[in-house]
């Protein structure tokens, strides 16, 4: 069996028809991962223990001809800003090098219990604030489809497992375009829900306001089964919506004739990769031709999107990770007399370039006297991004647009401008800010063989126009 | 040395201190404000902790229902408006008992506003005073400095007390002394017990006072400067801390020098207060809405229903007893300084054939005895029960209005209660027949019409001349003997 194409749903098919046992799986699983992930550095943590547990668990239930549970012996990867009982979890980062978490996170915890087998945990960018994954505190991850070129970020890992045959499917999160962007720099597919839609409870906060959990898979269809899964309030999570959560995998079987896809002139402008834009007009061209209407609409505070998130983000971001002072858990610098200086000593220690950066950053706009003209003013816009797209929801059913305006870049091209790394975010931030949900499909490649995303956007809660859209659009490419 | 005393009291004369008072109160949930650990006192260091209140990544916090019920309770008992919807912000700064960074608490959108309570004021009188806001936050934990073979150089943490739920209750600027804010915070406290939502236990914690205070020229409009007293674990220590703040503010202002705002700590023992070094308290919060909780929303039949459960409290409670039982004002004061006492006393009043009969009581014999004896009522030999007891003494002419004082008299000698005093001491039957004779003779003759009604047939009139015995013996006669020489001498 080639391990290195197998979506959830041939995996789950091949051990629901014995034709592997899950504990097979899972071996071939790292064996892949150990013949390929030293050029890679997709993951930062394997939990080989607890996968052949689980796996053997499954076995068990097989051979004992019990109904199995829906993802049974199916293989996932972590980003590692999800904790795990018992397993280390970092964040990507050196402060938490030690940090080995007592309690699952719901989403994790909702996969096992539906019989997924976890791999391990992927690297990420420090505390998932990044754009290429560059910002890791352990190694930097390399595309599996260019090894010289970022796989995005900060689900960089995440994204390469899946697009290297490493890992059926993998969990990443979304702050500003960290699911969506590394999954179109990797040629796999990215979903961010809707915020609220998947509880957030044992993600290690970055920006809770803005924080998402969600797939990346091989296919759409892979990521509806994921997110069925993952979805549904969570008493733990104030923030998780009490909304029914359909069946993912019917909703995607539905016709999409007759729905009308925004295009918004804002995101097709400057800075804009000449072969992105013809994949994405391509593809707009496509869905016009299995009977989507295409509309051209406007989402006029785009520009403001940027750095209105860059604003929020980093505000929350310094009062989340004012916890990692060296005190209870975590880093602690051996050099500190004071108390004063364990906590400056620590900090500037286990904290790398960007994290400091992003908390000066959000220090500063909460300051007394700058709080109204930052803080205040991003909410209000932020306010104004979230009315453009419940104005252009009134026209359109979904929203469609490049993920990202370039191609995975090089290592090493962006990291000494943070601005430029900042407008690899352009067109997925907006999405994060109005909290809407969307999803990153491959819709082509570049003549030097880099894959390009076409991004979907769709109302609050609903998922399953975004990902229909998204399947009926992956099925008519390849077929 | 009294003319240095008289000018200093002159020169006090020509100030005027302003007060504000910031409370905290731990309200009495079983369970931590935002998760489901216990908030019990004095488990051992650690025991009461999980995920949530230790701050561990990924974490989130779940707001508990009933800690709102008690803040609302509170606040609607000190006349506060309830706002229907309130934030939780994250106050920040890095403290060591502080495990995530911040406080999560309320700032520009508390849960209640535009409260008041009513302070008797110094000349007589009521004065209301302005409580700003009743906001709902949760609390730190402990750093534990000391008590360890290496506490010399290390510090140990309890974060058990993390996330218990307080409310912190902020008074307006209105208190213009030092009796004024003892006063405050003794209603306040008396209110907040009323109300059964904390135990205001300043010994563990669970009512904290911080006092801000300033002193202006008399007739001047504006605030001077303040500065800030921490640290205070007793309203007394309170009334001390601002007796000397306001002296030590007027002397620096008298000698030309100007108050530093700071924050001060007040030392019990030296009764003085000192600046903390400013650097440890440069403190900008960087307050904003805290993203991992909706708005609070009490909306008006939440309200309602809390409302409902709103106790008879302390002010309407001494003026329905004023009425009641025809008291005066410091007397019911003095019934009603805890709630316990005036709980004894009301059902005692109740239960007795004539409440009023108590309140009198307690008022003209009992306090008087008190007094006289330099004791608290809480002290008393003899109980709500035994003054209830003696009042249906008296009320059916058991006994006299004497023989009451006596027994109390002995009651307090002996330090024994009044139902034990009144089996030992209880008067003598009078069991002499010629006396008791004589008794109803007397009776007979005073009373002729009777006589010849209950001759004509009217035997129900019998139970009037017992009566008029038994008075007349003030309760002392044998009842038996009396229905029998009766009997004799109505024939």
């Amino acid at each position: 069996m080639d391990i290195s194409t197998l979506t959830i749903a041939s995996a789950r098919a091949a051990i629901l028809e014995r034709r592997t046992s899950a504990v097979a799986l899972a071996e071939s699983f790292y064996q892949k991962i150990e013949a390929a992930d030293k050029q890679i550095g997709a993951f930062l943590t394997l939990t080989r223990e607890r996968a052949l547990a689980k796996a053997a668990q499954i076995d068990a239930i097989a051979d004992k001809g019990d109904p199995l549970p829906p993802l049974a012996g199916v293989p996932i990867a972590i980003k590692d800003v999800m904790v795990m009982r018992g397993v280390r979890s970092t964040a990507g980062s050196k402060i938490l090098s030690n940090f080995v978490a007592p309690y699952d996170c719901t989403a994790v915890a909702r996969l096992e219990a539906a019989g997924a087998v976890v791999l391990g945990k992927t690297n990420c960018d420090e505390f998932a604030m990044g754009s290429s994954n560059e910002n890791s505190g352990y190694y930097p991850v390399h595309n599996p489809r260019d090894l010289s070129r970022v796989p995005g970020g900060s689900s960089g890992g995440s994204a390469a497992a899946v697009a290297a045959g490493m890992s059926v499917a993998a969990l990443g999160s979304d702050t500003g375009g960290s699911i969506r962007q590394p999954a179109s720099f990797c040629g796999v597919v990215g979903l961010m829900p809707t915020y609220g839609r998947v509880s957030r409870y044992g993600l290690i906060a970055f920006a809770s306001s803005l924080d998402h959990i969600g797939p990346l898979t091989k296919t759409v269809n892979d990521a509806a089964i994921l997110l069925k899964h993952i979805a549904g309030r969570d008493p733990l999570d104030s923030t998780s919506a009490e909304v029914p959560v359909p069946d993912y995998e019917r909703e995607i079987e539905k016709p999409v004739r007759g729905l009308r896809l925004g295009v918004p002139r804002e995101y097709f402008g400057e800075g804009l990769d000449p072969e992105v834009r013809a994949a994405v007009e391509a593809a707009i061209q496509k869905m016009a031709q299995i009977g989507c209407e295409v509309v051209p609409i406007s989402l006029p505070h785009t520009r403001y999107a940027v750095p209105t998130y860059y604003v929020i983000a980093t505000a929350e971001a310094s009062s989340n990770l004012a916890r990692f002072d060296g005190v209870r858990y975590g880093y602690r610098s051996p050099q500190a007399g004071t108390l004063s200086e364990m906590y400056r000593r620590s900090r500037d220690q286990g904290f790398g370039a960007e994290a400091k950066r992003r908390i000066m950053l959000g220090t500063y706009v909460l300051s007394a006297g700058y709080y109204d003209a930052y803080y205040l003013k991003a909410q209000r816009v932020r306010a104004l991004l979230t009315r453009d797209f419940e104005a252009a929801f009134q026209r359109v059913d979904a929203i469609v647009t490049p993920t990202s305006p370039t191609p995975a870049f090089k290592l090493g091209e962006k990291c000494d401008d943070p601005l430029a790394m900042y407008l690899a975010d352009i067109y997925t931030v907006t999405a994060d800010l109005a909290g809407v949900p969307g999803v990153s499909v491959p819709c082509g490649e570049s003549k030097e063989g880099l894959p390009i995303g076409l991004q979907i956007l769709g109302r609050h809660f609903d998922e399953g126009t975004v990902i229909r859209l998204a399947h009926v659009y992956e099925r008519a490419r390849s077929g | 040395m009294a003319t240095s005393q008289d000018t200093r009291a002159a020169v006090r004369a020509h100030y005027e201190p302003v007060i504000g008072l910031e409370v905290h109160v731990h309200l009495l949930t079983a369970s931590k404000i935002f998760c489901s650990c216990s908030t019990r006192f004095g488990d051992p260091p650690n025991a009461n902790v999980c995920p949530v209140c230790l701050g561990l990544p990924g974490a989130l916090p779940v707001l508990n229902q009933q800690a709102v019920q008690f803040a609302t309770l509170a606040a609607m008992a000190l006349n506060c408006r309830i706002n229907e919807r309130s934030i939780f912000a994250r106050k920040n700064y890095f403290y060591p008992d502080l495990p995530k960074g911040y406080q999560v608490s309320q700032y520009d959108k508390p849960l209640a506003e535009f409260g008041w309570i009513e302070v008797p004021a110094t000349g007589g009188g009521a004065k209301k005073i302005g409580i700003t806001r009743v906001h709902l936050e949760e609390d730190a934990g402990k750093s534990l400095h000391e008590g360890f073979p290496d506490s010399y150089d290390h510090t140990y943490l309890d974060l058990n007390r993390c996330g218990v739920p307080l409310i912190e209750i902020v008074s307006e600027p209105d208190l213009r002394s030092p009796e004024e804010a003892y006063e405050y915070l003794t209603r306040l406290k008396e209110i907040i017990l009323y109300t059964g939502v904390s135990d205001c236990n300043m010994e563990e914690g669970s009512l904290r006072c911080d006092a801000n205070i300033s002193v202006r020229p008399a007739g001047q409009r504006e605030f001077g400067t303040k500065t800030e007293i921490k640290n205070v674990n007793s309203f007394r220590f309170i009334r001390q801390a601002l007796e000397y703040e306001i002296e030590r503010h007027i002397t620096v202002i008298e000698s030309g020098g100007r108050i530093v705002q700071e924050t001060r700590l007040f030392n019990s023992n030296e009764g003085k207060t000192y600046g903390m070094r400013s650097k440890e308290e440069a403190h900008d919060y960087r307050y904003f809405p805290e993203p991992d909780l909706l708005p609070l929303v009490v909306d008006a039949a939440w309200q309602r229903q809390i409302r409902a459960l709103l106790p008879e409290l302390p002010a309407a409670r001494r003026a329905r007893m004023m009425r009641e039982y025809s008291l005066t004002e410091d007397d019911v004061y003095t019934l009603t300084r805890t709630q316990g006492m005036a709980d004894q006393f009301e059902e005692a009043a109740r239960a007795a054939k004539n409440p009023k009969r108590v309140a009198n009581l307690v008022i003209g014999d009992l306090l008087g005895r008190l007094k006289a004896q330099g004791l608290e009522i809480e002290q008393s030999p003899i109980s709500m029960k035994g003054v209830a007891m003696s009042a249906d003494l008296v009320e059916s002419g058991a006994i006299s209005g004497k023989i009451l004082k006596d027994l109390y008299d002995k009651a307090f000698e002996r330090k024994e209660d009044f139902p034990a005093i009144y089996e030992k001491e209880k008067p003598r039957q009078i069991t002499d027949t010629a006396a008791i004779e004589k008794m109803i003779d007397e009776v007979i003759a005073a009373n002729p019409k009777q006589v010849e009604q209950y001759r004509a047939g009217k035997t129900t009139m019998k139970g009037f001349f017992v009566g008029q015995v038994m008075k007349a013996s003030k309760g002392q006669a044998n009842p038996a003997l009396v229905n029998e020489l009766l009997d004799k001498k109505l024939s």
